[in-house]
């Protein structure tokens, strides 16, 4: 039985780091309280060094030139812990959420999986590495030895079982976690170590320092045990980023959002899961104009913290951080915030990832990021709603289909079956469909009609004879609706003479809004004789064409 | 001397390419498509299929028969499992159509464009994209004034995009303008209409006319005649190979095929028990 311990040293420090890594090499140390009455917290070895203390004020630790100081983040602080979990999460499901800066590992059964603990503790301090942040591990028999060792030595420590109280000696009192005042007892009594404090008398310590005497001794002589407590493994994949000042422009922010996506991307793949979704969520500053109207319109309410949030649903689980990063760009140009941000909330909804599998006779498709940034990309261009796959909708109304999302890779990966003919076997049995044109929207036209038959068109300034004609092919619905159809609709041969243009009456103005409409001149190429498609709205009473078949 | 100071050349070249190009200095058939049905029999025996990482341009009038070609080349295309992508410039696809000609909808990427300038950058993405079995621009409803003045970078710029693909890239339009850059070029023209009889079992006379009225009957399709225009793959053995570079650039080689509508097979009479015990 062996407890690996992970263990991060100057964890608030770390956790600001993680986010900010451009403070990981200069002297840095973080700030806490209620202005004016701020104070150090913490600070990397390199303040220490430089003579920055804990509890100074904060412009006393301003009179240190090159010493960069942070607040303390309590939301960078709870998302380096989850990263912590989730990297332990990664090696083993039996985790202990011991603090915030440690967490304890069960890691029974894991040597056919891993190989040796050592080989185990430096994957472990590989993983949390990945994470950004930088740990301690210590692997040890029991649960408290392996705690202490971690918060004491430096780097990959294991320490085999029956020599836990021999090296655990040279480690001072100050790595117990117990109360100040029982520290300050042993240092009046000149206990330094753990192995001063192992050689005291058990029954003269618990005389005099109590229950808490006798568990200091256990755990200086490494004998304590107890039971690992463990930690239901989270589902919630979130990272905070709180700005200094607020970002404007989408470069800068891309930036910000791509350490984020490349945070909440190692955590999924610590977990071995993808993301579904992301939700971007920014807190905007306030601006004075907009606050100012707002007060003279009600004074009594009092306007809240505007937030902007965005939410990107992927087709397929991915866990690519550029890809999402361009995602989340394209749809940030789209629709930019409104004001600059100060906070960024970010979320992960977590799946499983896709499985590939591709076979040797499996055409291959589109690989599905690459699409999906591939049909943002179009969606800028043309319209979101433009882009996609078409759906038919079971209903007799003309253009009754709805635009759908392409989605490849789950049929990519299925091996055409007997089911779907292939191109040969299709055209025995179903032969060359005549093709068809819409002409969106559906365009007025002038149609003489004798014997109930359409004889004479007049369309965009040209006029017709009708060399065939079939119909009236007659439908109707949704009459108890308020957008009821009823529709005449006839095949049509028609004959346009090229050098009979009508009148400016029988001219089919083209659309100003509506870019897509022709005009006689662009439709002067069209063929001398061609078969359409037009119908006669009954509740509009007018002639309009349908199409063109091609 | 000279010798060996080339050869150092060609590797220092060759090393300098890696990665990017495999074999810069090797002979490449640039004829040598792997071709693809259309789904027309006749137009495979003729041209023998769609050629694969080249630009294949279907020209004709309106009403021509280059939406029932494309159809055909979809339907053949998704029904194989390819992702084919359409890049429609005046969105006038008609999504029943496609279905009934046996397009799986799921598998065809619809970009409705608005104008020529999107469709060129759409198809542009599309292309760059990789993956896609089909990439279609319909070009069909733009005035040939407008597509001529596309620059022709644009067209080679496609063609150099799709080479070494496996992507087919069709262009349809009224006229040909990619010139050199297109592999096979082909005109399609449609020939007279089918209709239906119309049902008429009461006499020529003006009852008669009034109950079975000469509209009373269906369209039933209609045939296209294909013509190869222009060709750089190589013909099925029994045509004769057609190369750009020979000196006769215009080839009388076409053949027929006939479309039917949607409904024209619900209009057969149905069988009687004497066919169907034969």
């Amino acid at each position: 039985m062996a407890f690996a311990c992970i263990y991060i040293p100057d964890f608030l420090v770390q956790s600001v780091v993680r986010a900010e890594p451009v403070f990981r090499d200069g002297p840095l140390a973080l700030i806490s309280g209620t202005p004016p009455l701020w104070g150090v917290v913490a600070a990397n070895p390199s303040a220490l060094a430089a003579g920055i203390q804990l509890g100074m004020t904060k412009s006393q630790a301003a009179g240190f030139g090159n010493i960069q100081i942070r607040q303390r983040s309590e939301s960078q602080e709870k998302a380096a812990h989850a990263a912590v979990l989730d990297a332990a999460w990664s090696i083993s499901p039996r985790v202990e959420d011991t603090a915030p800066d440690t967490a304890v590992l069960d890691l029974d059964g894991l040597a056919s999986l891993f190989g040796a603990d050592e080989t185990i503790a430096r994957e472990l301090a590989r993983r949390v590495g990945a994470i950004g942040l930088v740990a301690r591990v210590a692997v040890a028999a029991n649960i408290e030895v392996a705690i202490h060792a971690a918060r004491g030595f430096p780097g990959i420590t294991i320490i085999p079982a029956g020599e836990e109280r021999q090296r655990l000696g040279a480690l001072p009192v100050g790595v117990l976690t117990t109360e100040t005042e029982t520290l300050d007892i042993l240092e009046r009594w000149g206990v330094e170590t753990l192995e001063a404090l192992a050689a005291l008398p058990v029954l003269q310590l618990s005389e005099r320092l109590g229950q808490s005497g006798v568990r200091l001794s256990e755990l200086a002589r490494g004998v304590r045990q107890r039971s690992l407590v463990l930690a239901q493994a989270s589902s919630s994949f979130a990272e905070e980023m709180e700005l200094d000042d607020a970002v404007e422009e989408l470069e800068p922010l891309s930036f910000l959002l791509g350490r984020l996506l490349d945070q909440l991307c190692a955590r999924l793949e610590a977990r071995a899961l993808a993301m579904r979704a992301v939700r971007v969520r920014f807190e905007l500053q306030p601006s004075f104009e907009k606050d100012f109207q707002t007060l003279q319109e009600d004074l009594r309410t009092k306007p809240g913290v505007k937030q902007y949030e965005k939410v990107l649903t992927l087709p397929v689980p991915m866990r690519n951080a550029k890809t999402l990063l361009k995602l989340l760009r394209l749809q940030l140009q789209g629709e930019p915030p409104a004001a600059p941000i100060q906070k960024i909330y970010m979320m992960a909804d977590a799946a499983t990832p896709r499985v590939v599998q591709n076979g040797l006779f499996v055409p291959c498709g589109p690989d599905p990021e690459k699409l999906e940034v591939t049909i943002a990309r179009l969606g800028k261009l043309v319209g979101e709603g433009n882009v996609g796959c078409a759906e038919l909708v079971d209903n007799h109304r003309a253009e009754s289909f709805r635009i759908a999302r392409l989605v490849v890779a789950s049929e990519q990966n299925k091996r055409r079956g007997k089911s779907e003919p292939n191109a040969e076997e299709r055209h025995d049995t179903q032969g060359t469909v005549t093709g068809f044109r819409m002409v969106r929207p559906a365009q007025a036209l002038r149609v003489e009609v004798r014997d109930e038959q359409p004889v004479r068109v007049y369309w965009r300034g040209m006029r017709g004879e009708v060399v065939a004609a079939s119909g009236p092919w007659r439908s109707s619905g949704d009459w108890w609706q308020e957008d009821a159809w009823q529709l005449d609709e006839w095949d049509l041969e028609i004959e346009f003479s090229a050098s009979s243009p009508v009148g400016a009456q029988h001219r089919c103005a083209p659309s100003r809004q509506n870019p897509n409409s022709l005009d006689a001149q662009e439709f002067s190429s069209y063929p001398q004789r061609g078969l359409y498609r037009i119908y006669y709205d009954a509740l509009r009473q007018s002639w309009f064409v349908r199409g063109v078949y091609d | 001397m000279a010798a060996s100071s080339l050869a150092t050349l060609r590797s220092k070249i060759e090393s300098d390419l890696r990665g990017r190009v495999a074999s810069p200095f090797a002979y490449r058939d640039r004829n040598a498509f792997e071709l693809v049905s259309t789904g027309i029999p006749e137009m495979d025996a003729l041209v023998g299929g769609l050629p694969r990482g080249a630009m294949t341009e279907i020209c004709g009038a309106a009403c021509s028969g280059r939406t029932s070609l494309l159809l055909s080349a979809l339907a053949s295309r998704t029904a194989e499992g390819e992702v084919c992508a359409l890049v429609d410039t005046r969105d006038s696809f008609d999504p029943l159509t496609a279905d009934a000609a046996g397009i799986a909808l799921g598998k065809l990427l619809w970009v409705r464009c608005q104008n020529i300038d999107q469709a060129l950058q759409a198809a542009d993405l599309l292309i760059q994209s990789g993956g896609f079995g089909l990439v279609a621009v319909d070009l069909t409803d733009v005035p040939s004034r407008t597509v001529r003045q596309v620059p022709l970078n644009a067209w080679f710029r496609f063609r150099r995009a799709v080479e070494d693909t496996p992507t087919i890239l069709m262009l349809l339009e009224e006229e040909s303008h990619a010139k050199t850059c297109a592999s096979l070029v082909l005109r399609l023209q449609a020939q007279s209409a089918h209709w239906s009889q119309p049902a008429n079992t009461h006499g020529s006379n003006s009852l008669g006319k009034f109950l079975a009225p000469s509209f009373a009957r269906l369209l039933q399709g209609f045939p296209v005649q294909s013509e190869v225009v222009r060709s750089r793959i190589q013909m099925p053995a029994n045509q004769s190979v057609i190369n750009i570079r020979d000196a006769k650039p215009v080839v009388h080689h076409s053949s027929i095929f006939e479309t039917k509508t949607i409904w024209s097979d619900f209009t057969k009479v149905p069988p009687t028990l004497n066919d169907l015990r034969r």
